[in-house]
C-alpha cells in the first residue's frame, strides 16, 4: 500500500516537471528574438504549407491560445515540419533514437562491468599502493572533456594506426536490407567501437566509486563479521555476501547515469559524426531549424525525467528503509 | 562547528580574517593542498598572461623568411607549442585561455553556490509552502538536460561567455540547494538556534548570524565542483561551435583543431595541451572537494 502511494505521487510529480519543462520549452522558442512565426515556419515553405502550419498550430491566434494548441499538439505526438528536411520531426527523432540508444547503452554496460569489478577490487585493496594510484587516475577520467577524450582516441587508432573508421555508422555507400541488418553488420561494430569507448572511459568512474565506498560500508556489517567468524574463505566473504549487497545502490545508479550519458552524447555524436539525437540537436540549433531543435530537446528530456523516476522507483523497491515521505 | 584550535587565536580577529576562516581551507590534506596549488598556478598565469605569452593569441605570424607560419611543430622557429594551421602561437592561446577558463568557472561557481545557499537556506528555515514551491523547483530542474539546454539557449542570445555562466545560474543550483537544504534542517532544531529564537533575534538575523555560517563550508564544497563543471561545459558549447568567437579559449583551441583536421595531421602538440589544462584545472577542484569532504564529513574516512 505504502508502496502504491510512493509510486502515485512519484507519477504526479513526473507529471509537473514534465509540464514543466514542456512550458519552458514554449516560452523559450516563442520568446526568441526575431519572427514569433519563426518556431515552425521556413520562409522557403510553399503558400500553402504555411497556411497549413499556421492553422495547425495556431500561430494567428494569442499567445496563451498557441500554448493550449501547442500542448493538444504534442499530447498527439506532433512536433511540427523540420525546416531542413521537409519531414515530420517526430519520425526524424523516432529514426534516430535507435542509433543513440545503442550507443548509450552499450557504454554504459562496458562501464558498469568494469566499474562494479574495478571498484569491488579496489575496495579489497584498501590502503594499498593500488588504490593510491587508481584513485587520483578514476577521478581524473571524471575531469577529461569528453570530447577531447575522442578526439585523442580518433588521432591515434583512427588516423595514426587506421584500426577503426574515423566517423559515422556505416562504410560509404553501403546498403542494408534493413535497420536489423545493419546494426548487426560487423562494420557497423568497427563504427561503434571508439564513440562507446570513449562514453565508457568517461562513465566509469561513477559505478566505480560508489561500489567501492559501498563494498567499503558492507564490509563493517555485522552479517559480514558473522560470515567471516563462520571460517567462510575471504573470497566466499567478500563475493558472495558483501559484493551482492554493495551491488543494489550501484544498479539504481544505472538510471541515472542513462540520463547524464544522453548529455554527454551531444558532443561525441558530434566528434564521431554518429548520426544520432544530440548530433541532431546540434546541427538544428545551428541550422536554425528550431521545430527539430524542439522535437530533439524535447525526446532527451523525457529520457532523463523517466530515468529519474525509475531510479526513485528502484530505490524505494530494493531498500523498503526509504520512505518518500 | 569551528574547532577550537580556531577559536582560541589571541584577540578578536577581523572580518576578513574571520571568513576566511569560515572557509576552512583543507590544508592538512595532501590532494587538496596539491588541488590549491594547481589553482594558484593557473590564477598566476591568468594574471600575468600579458607578460607571459610571446604573441597576441589572435596575431597570424610570419616566420623571418615572411612565410605563413603555419603548422609549425614545437620548437620550429621558436614556437614553443608550435602554430595552428592559420599561424597562431599555440602556447600564447593556451596562456589566454587560463583567463577565459577561470573567469567562467569562478563566475559561474559563485552563482550557483549563492543561489544553491540561498535556496537552501531559505526552504530549510523556512518550512512550509516556500519549502514545496522551491523544492518542486529544484526538482524541475533536474528534469532539463543541462547541455542541450545551454546550446538552446546559446543559439538564441548572442554568442558571450555568459550564455554559459546565466545556464549554470539557472539549472545547476539544484544539488547545491537541496544539500544545503537537508544540512538547514538539522541546524534548524540545534539549541543555539532556539536560544537565539527566543532571545528574540529576527529570521533574517538567525539564517545570517547563526545558521550560514555553518553552511558555508558546504557551499564552497559545491563552488568548487561547480567551477570543474562551468569550465568542461564552456569547452563543450565552444567545441560545438556556440561559444564567443571573440575570445579565446581551450574549447575553443580544441575546435579550431578539429575543424582544422588537426587530427588527420597528427598535430598533438595543438589539441593535447588545451585537454590537459582542462584536466588539471578540474580535478584540482575534486580533490579539493576531498580534503572538504575529510574535514565536513570525518567518518567516511576515504
Amino acid at each position: 500500500m505504502q508502496q502504491l502511494k510512493t509510486a502515485i505521487s512519484r507519477l504526479l510529480q513526473l507529471a509537473l516537471v514534465l509540464w514543466a519543462v514542456v512550458t519552458i520549452l514554449f516560452l523559450m522558442f516563442r520568446l526568441m528574438p526575431g519572427n514569433p512565426l519563426a518556431a515552425y515556419i521556413d520562409p522557403t515553405f510553399t503558400p500553402e504549407q504555411q497556411a497549413s502550419l499556421m492553422a495547425q498550430f495556431g500561430l494567428d491566434k494569442p499567445l496563451w491560445e498557441q500554448y493550449f494548441i501547442y500542448l493538444g499538439n504534442l499530447l498527439q505526438g506532433e512536433l511540427g515540419q523540420s525546416f531542413r528536411y521537409r519531414e515530420p520531426v517526430a519520425e526524424r527523432i523516432l529514426a534516430l533514437l535507435p542509433n543513440t540508444l545503442i550507443l548509450t547503452f552499450t557504454s554504459l554496460i562496458v562501464a558498469y562491468a568494469f566499474g562494479i569489478l574495478a571498484g569491488a577490487y579496489l575496495a579489497w585493496k584498501r590502503g594499498s599502493a593500488v588504490e593510491q594510484v587508481a584513485i587520483p587516475l578514476v577521478l581524473t577520467t571524471r575531469a577529461m572533456p569528453e570530447f577531447w577524450l575522442g578526439m585523442v582516441l580518433l588521432a591515434i587508432f583512427s588516423f595514426w594506426l587506421g584500426w577503426f573508421p574515423a566517423g559515422g555508422v556505416r562504410p560509404a555507400g553501403a546498403e542494408y536490407d534493413s535497420l536489423w541488418a545493419l546494426y548487426t553488420s560487423t562494420d557497423f561494430l568497427t563504427y561503434l567501437a571508439l564513440p562507446a569507448l570513449t562514453l565508457a572511459i568517461y562513465s566509469q568512474g561513477l559505478p566505480l566509486l560508489l561500489m567501492r565506498s559501498n563494498m567499503l560500508d558492507v564490509m563493517k556489517e555485522d552479517f559480514v563479521t558473522m560470515a567471516r567468524i563462520k571460517g567462510l574463505s575471504n573470497w566466499t566473504v567478500v563475493v558472495r555476501h558483501a559484493a551482492r549487497n554493495a551491488l543494489l545502490p550501484v544498479m539504481t545508479s544505472f538510471a541515472i547515469a542513462v540520463g547524464y550519458q544522453l548529455q554527454g552524447n551531444v558532443v561525441v555524436e558530434s566528434v564521431f559524426s554518429w548520426p544520432g539525437l544530440g548530433r541532431e540537436l546540434v546541427n538544428a540549433v545551428s541550422a536554425s531549424d528550431y521545430p527539430l531543435a524542439q522535437g530533439a530537446f524535447l525526446m532527451i528530456a523525457l529520457v532523463v525525467i523517466l530515468m529519474n523516476l525509475i531510479a526513485d522507483l528502484l530505490y524505494a523497491l530494493l531498500d523498503p528503509r526509504v520512505s518518500h515521505a | 562547528m569551528p574547532e577550537a584550535t580556531v577559536q582560541s587565536s589571541a584577540g578578536e580577529p577581523g572580518l576578513l580574517t574571520r571568513s576566511f576562516r569560515a572557509l576552512r581551507l583543507p590544508l592538512n590534506d595532501p590532494f587538496a593542498v596539491f588541488g590549491l596549488a594547481i589553482y594558484a598556478l593557473f590564477v598566476l598565469t591568468a594574471i600575468f598572461a600579458d607578460q607571459i605569452a610571446p604573441y597576441d593569441p589572435n596575431e597570424i605570424l610570419y616566420t623571418p623568411a615572411y612565410d605563413l607560419a603555419a603548422d609549425l611543430r614545437p620548437g620550429e622557429q621558436g614556437f614553443v607549442l608550435g602554430t595552428t594551421s592559420l599561424g597562431r602561437d599555440v602556447f600564447s592561446q593556451l596562456v589566454y585561455g587560463t583567463r577565459s577558463a577561470l573567469l567562467i568557472g569562478v563566475t559561474a561557481a559563485f552563482m550557483v553556490a549563492l543561489i544553491g545557499s540561498i535556496v537552501g537556506l531559505v526552504s530549510g528555515y523556512l518550512g512550509g509552502w516556500v519549502d514545496v514551491v522551491l523544492m518542486r523547483l529544484a526538482d524541475i530542474a533536474f528534469g532539463i538536460p543541462f547541455l542541450p539546454f545551454v546550446i538552446v539557449l546559446a543559439a538564441f542570445l548572442e554568442p558571450s561567455i555568459w550564455n554559459v555562466v546565466l545556464a549554470m545560474a539557472l539549472v545547476l543550483w539544484r544539488d547545491t540547494g537541496r544539500v544545503i537544504r537537508s544540512q538547514v534542517l538539522t541546524l534548524r532544531s540545534r539549541g543555539y538556534v532556539d536560544a537565539a529564537r527566543v532571545s528574540g533575534s529576527s529570521n533574517f538575523k538567525i539564517i545570517l548570524r547563526h545558521i550560514a555560517p555553518n553552511v558555508l563550508p558546504l557551499s564552497f564544497l559545491y563552488g568548487s565542483i561547480a567551477i570543474g563543471w562551468a569550465i568542461l561545459t564552456e569547452a563543450s558549447i565552444s567545441f560545438l561551435g556556440f561559444g564567443d568567437p571573440k575570445s579565446i579559449s581551450w574549447g575553443y583551441m580544441l575546435q579550431d583543431a578539429f575543424a582544422s583536421q588537426a587530427l588527420a595531421k597528427q598535430a598533438y602538440y595543438w589539441f593535447i595541451p588545451p585537454g590537459i589544462c582542462i584536466i588539471l584545472v578540474v580535478s584540482a577542484g575534486f580533490f579539493i572537494t576531498r580534503g572538504y569532504e575529510n574535514i565536513l564529513f570525518p567518518k567516511l574516512g576515504r
